[in-house]
């Protein structure tokens, strides 16, 4: 009898001897053919205590250095917000930790009910009339919306804006590869999706177009002039198509490719949402939204679309209905989309997906609430915007563009990026993301990411932009010297 | 479900029946609000010079405007309206719901671990990318295939990875295979993902003892197929007696044999996949390393591939330089062969802290032991079924014994005692338990899917057995009690079809 199993010596005998085996080893004998048992004990260390094991993952905690332990201005898709107590306390209770996904709706109004108000939570942040109940997380649902975009309009040509993060853009290719699209990038201008380029590399072949808002460098892109440029440019196309086409159907098949934004949450309490800019599609990483940073994960992503997408989204939808009684209920709904009903053709191929996180995310939305979400945009826009000042302060250090930015800002420095950061994590401060070591993008050279978000105030910025100056300092005599003796 | 019915053997509402569903949204009122924000400490700038109109929202996100007390009591209420594996046994078939060790929420909490920034640098984050090594190394142990990436994020998206990875190798040979054979038995996300990869389902029959029909895949297997996607044991709870045989067709056709992992909690230490001849495997973390799994995610589904695939796996990968405590761990994005990458960062790593967990709790002795005392569970609670007389309606669909879970039919039952498998499950419900998995696989007419899972006692399954064996009695005498159950839950049956008609999928404001 090991760990967690309740079962006795003597139960197990009973138990056997009511099977009709002599021991386990017939029972797994009489089962496993011969050729394919493992005739050996796995190569494992042996089983710890509680203590022990608790011991030793303290060990390894103790071998990385948190956020709580430097002073950090990591971001780049996951950030530091500050998590409510109350986001733990009512996600750790069994009856949201435990249960699988809401299978028996009777016993899983709790689940489902939770469900139904996060997609209203997510509706109305994004301006979409409809959301699912989550994905996995920020690229991967990039990547889902371009499926859903391919299923909706057959159409295999991706224009994708250079601002989106390269994660997502690396994640879609992925997907892509599988479901068969190509993908063609639109640079940026200023630090935003080049309007004319991205015009140009619209026509009647393109079934999406993508972009992030704000941008992988911070940038607030003019979402709404990219949204009507993505329908206007095809709609045109589609008209040409049609006159030369000798009077028959017009070719607008399934008509404007599908405009999908990626989004940070965070910042629509303040920025014109999706849905009023002329956007199909709205998803995104949910982690700012009362996640942990967790290395990365689990968070959650969100999935919102108006309304003509419905039937074609991935995920779990909770819908309201009535019960043999006429009690108000929840439900999982719309389930002819999914892989347990529809197999080959579903609409996606994914079961489970990030019920806990989502919660915590609907938890963080009520307390942070209709007037907070605002208030923090403010915040964090104001001291993104006094960052970018003091930043650009140091002598060599400049914007890479001059766009607004919410809460996150790229700068260029003129030296090494690589080489600052070390000086600043040596003084105690992580500066932020080396954008090239990333992107892997020629242009991106001599670029940091630096974010900013609640916890960081004023002194923290200044402690940063001193760090930084020393830095910079540094590197530039370092390289100075070595040009000398050189 | 309009006839009175079971209410003769209803006590009157019950105070869970009683309380009405409200929103959050519908509480509140303006003005309240949890959120005290922090000082603004910066110089004061005109926000519309920072942000333009033009970029601004118009209409306000209308989030809830409680205070903190109301949030709480609203969540807490309505978690009292779920069932939940603390509170109660939950032998839904394929999902493995075995105990949540309430350590593995402890470490994985440990601000080193849940406040740790994915891109932070990598010397100041070697106690995590240890963490990450060491969870491969004992995910290739046990399963038998050295190369792991722990990057999916579910058990659907390491098939995913898994399909992408058949074509990336057939690509590099410069051979277009484009289908894909999958059992009847399957999981829906084995045609799901297929689909989505850009390849063609082909089905697989099976045969009169559970498994894959030899003649069927003979006749299948040739040089258009990329692989062949196989649960072992499948989802009948039955192991493939002809898994060497299946694996030497497959490989001779030139294809690739996958493993969907999620029932692996039937073998770990008793047989590998990669022994099987299995060339590629996706785990759920969620199921045989228990997680918890939070009514719908999040989940973790980590690929184990053999050497031909290894080059194909999916960036970023883990590489060590060194030895024994001084092994130096980076993450690798220069592969010039990878199918890519598969999401944002690494994966889901406060999943893979529980796993790791787990795996060190239980080590190689305990890991097996949990796989046979799952085993005995599920065959002792068949044998309790069948001593009870409930065989008789309920019969196993396929074989005498089984391995984690089993797959009953409810056929008999249905057109003896005129209740189906559904009307069985939500019966359940009133006794207290999650009912198991129902109507799936799909060739199991009326099928009851059943996994007790090795954290259970001998009790539990005696106790469970006797409430389907009354179950049955009752309806011998009424059906109409199971027909119309359940009568205790907070809410009764729902109206599923005018949910799907008219959907309305989020509250208006």
């Amino acid at each position: 009898m090991s760990r967690y199993t309740a079962i006795t010596q003597a139960d197990r005998e009973q138990m056997l001897a009511a099977i009709g085996v002599g021991s386990a080893q017939e029972l797994f004998e009489a089962q496993i053919p011969p050729g394919v048992r493992l005739s050996r004990a796995l190569d494992l260390p042996d089983g710890m205590g509680e203590q022990e094991v608790y011991e030793h993952l303290k060990a390894l905690a103790a071998r990385n250095v948190s956020a709580e332990e430097q002073l950090s201005f990591l971001g780049a898709g996951m950030y530091d917000h500050y998590v409510p107590a109350i986001v733990d306390m009512l996600c750790e209770r069994s009856e949201f930790l435990t249960p699988y996904t809401p299978y028996q709706p009777e016993v899983s109004q709790g689940g489902l009910q939770a469900m139904f108000e996060y997609q209203t939570a997510i509706s109305e942040l994004t301006g979409l009339p409809v959301s699912n109940a989550s994905v996995y997380e920020g690229p991967s649902a990039v990547a889902s919306a371009g499926y859903m975009a391919k299923l909706h309009n057959g159409r295999s040509r991706f224009v994708v804006s250079a601002g989106l993060h390269p994660h997502s853009l690396q994640t879609l290719r992925t997907y892509a590869h599988g479901y068969g699209a190509e993908i063609v990038e639109v640079p940026l201008r200023d630090g935003v999706t080049d309007p004319e380029a991205w015009e140009q590399a619209i026509d009647e072949r393109t079934g999406a177009a993508f972009f992030a808002q704000p941008n992988f460098y911070g940038a607030v892109e003019d979402a709404q002039r990219l949204a009507s440029l993505a329908r206007g440019a095809s709609e045109d196309a589609s008209v040409g198509a049609a006159a030369s086409g000798n009077g028959a159907e017009p070719a607008r098949v399934g008509g404007h490719p599908v405009v999908i934004a990626q989004v940070d949450p965070i910042t629509l309490g303040i920025l014109r949402s999706p849905g009023e800019c002329g956007v199909d599609v709205a998803v995104g990483e949910g982690q700012p939204l009362g996640g942990r940073l967790d290395f990365g994960g689990p968070s959650f992503g969100f999935f919102a679309a108006r309304e003509e997408y419905l039937r074609r989204m991935p995920g779990r939808i909770a819908g309201e209905t009535l019960d043999a009684d006429g009690r108000r209920g929840f439900v999982l709904t719309l389930q002819t989309r999914e892989q347990h009903i529809r197999r080959e053709r579903a609409t996606s191929n994914i079961c489970t997906a990030q019920a806990l996180n989502a919660l915590a995310g609907m938890v963080y939305l009520s307390w942070l609430g209709r007037e907070g979400i605002v208030q923090l945009g403010e915040l964090l826009l104001a001291r993104t915007h006094y960052a970018r000042q003091r930043l650009c302060e140091i002598d060599g250090v400049s914007p890479m563009h001059e766009q607004p930015a919410v809460r996150e800002l790229a700068v260029r420095l003129p030296c090494d990026v690589a080489a600052a950061r070390r000086r600043c994590i040596e003084r105690g401060v992580n500066p932020g993301v080396d954008v090239q070591a990333l992107s892997g993008r020629e242009e991106d050279e001599g670029l940091l990411l630096v974010a900013i978000t609640e916890r960081r105030g004023a002194a923290d910025i200044d402690r940063l932009a001193e760090a930084l100056h020393a830095a910079v300092a540094e590197c530039r005599r370092a390289a100075s010297d070595q040009g000398v003796r050189a | 479900m309009s006839e009175p019915s079971g209410a003769t053997v209803l006590a009157s509402e019950s105070p869970l029946q009683r309380e009405r569903a409200i929103t959050i949204f519908e509480k509140g009122v303006p003005g309240r609000s949890a959120f005290v924000c922090p000082e603004m400490d910066v110089p004061r700038v005109d926000p519309l010079e920072l942000l333009p109109p033009r970029l601004r929202r118009e209409r306000p996100a209308r989030l809830p405007q409680v205070s903190e007390p109301e949030i709480v009591r609203h969540y807490v209420r309505l978690s009292k309206r779920n069932f939940d594996l603390d509170s109660g046994f939950y032998p839904l078939g394929s999902c493995t719901m075995k105990h949540n060790p309430r350590l593995h929420e402890r470490v994985a909490a440990l601000p080193g671990h849940s406040r740790l920034h994915p891109l932070q640098e990598p010397a100041d984050s070697q106690g995590a990318l240890r963490l990450m090594w060491s969870l491969q190394e004992a995910l290739g142990e046990i399963s038998g295939l050295p190369h792991v990436c722990l990057q999916p994020s579910a058990g659907s998206h390491g098939e995913l990875a898994g399909v992408l990875l058949t074509r990336a190798y057939h690509e590099d040979r410069d051979q277009q295979r484009r289908k894909v054979l999958t059992p009847d038995t399957s999981h829906g996300t084995n045609p799901a993902t297929v689909t989505m990869a850009g390849l063609e389902v082909v089905k697989l029959a099976t045969d009169e003892h559970g498994g894959i029909d030899i003649d069927d895949l003979r006749a299948k297997a040739d040089e258009t197929v990329a692989c062949l996607m196989l649960t072992n044991p499948n989802t009948l709870g039955i192991f493939d007696r002809n898994i060497a045989q299946i694996a030497e067709i497959v490989h001779g056709a030139g294809a690739i044999l996958y493993y969907d992992g999620a029932n692996l909690n039937a073998i770990m230490g008793f047989s590998r996949p990669g022994d099987m001849g299995f060339d590629i495997v996706h785990f759920n973390l969620h199921k045989s390393f228990t997680q918890p799994h939070g009514g719908g995610g999040p989940g973790s589904g980590p690929i184990a591939v053999s050497d031909r695939i290894e080059p194909y796996l999916p960036v970023p990968v883990i590489a060590a330089t060194g030895a024994g405590d001084d092994l130096v761990f980076r993450f690798e994005e220069d592969r010039p062969k990878s199918i890519g990458r598969l999401r944002g960062f690494h994966g889901n790593y406060g999943c893979f802290v529980r796993a790791y967990a787990y795996i060190r709790s239980l080590g190689a002795d305990g890991l097996k032991d949990a796989s046979e005392a799952a085993v005995i569970n599920a065959n002792y609670l068949l044998a309790r079924l069948r001593q009870l007389g409930v065989a008789e309606h309920l019969p196993l669909a396929y074989g005498q014994l089984c391995m984690h879970e089993f797959v009953l039919s409810g056929a008999p039952m249905k057109r003896e005692l005129q209740i189906k498998t559904l009307d069985l499950a939500k019966r359940l419900l009133d006794h207290g338990y999650h009912p198991p998995t129902v109507y799936f696989p799909l060739l199991v007419d009326e099928a009851l899917m059943v996994e007790p899972t090795e954290t259970e006692t001998r009790e539990t399954l005696d106790e469970f057995a006797q409430a389907i064996a009354d179950i049955l009695a009752e309806a011998a005498e009424d059906p109409r009690i199971a027909q119309t159950a359940p009568h205790t839950t907070p809410v009764r049956r729902l109206d599923e079809v005018a949910a799907a008609k008219r959907p309305v999928i989020r509250q208006q404001l």
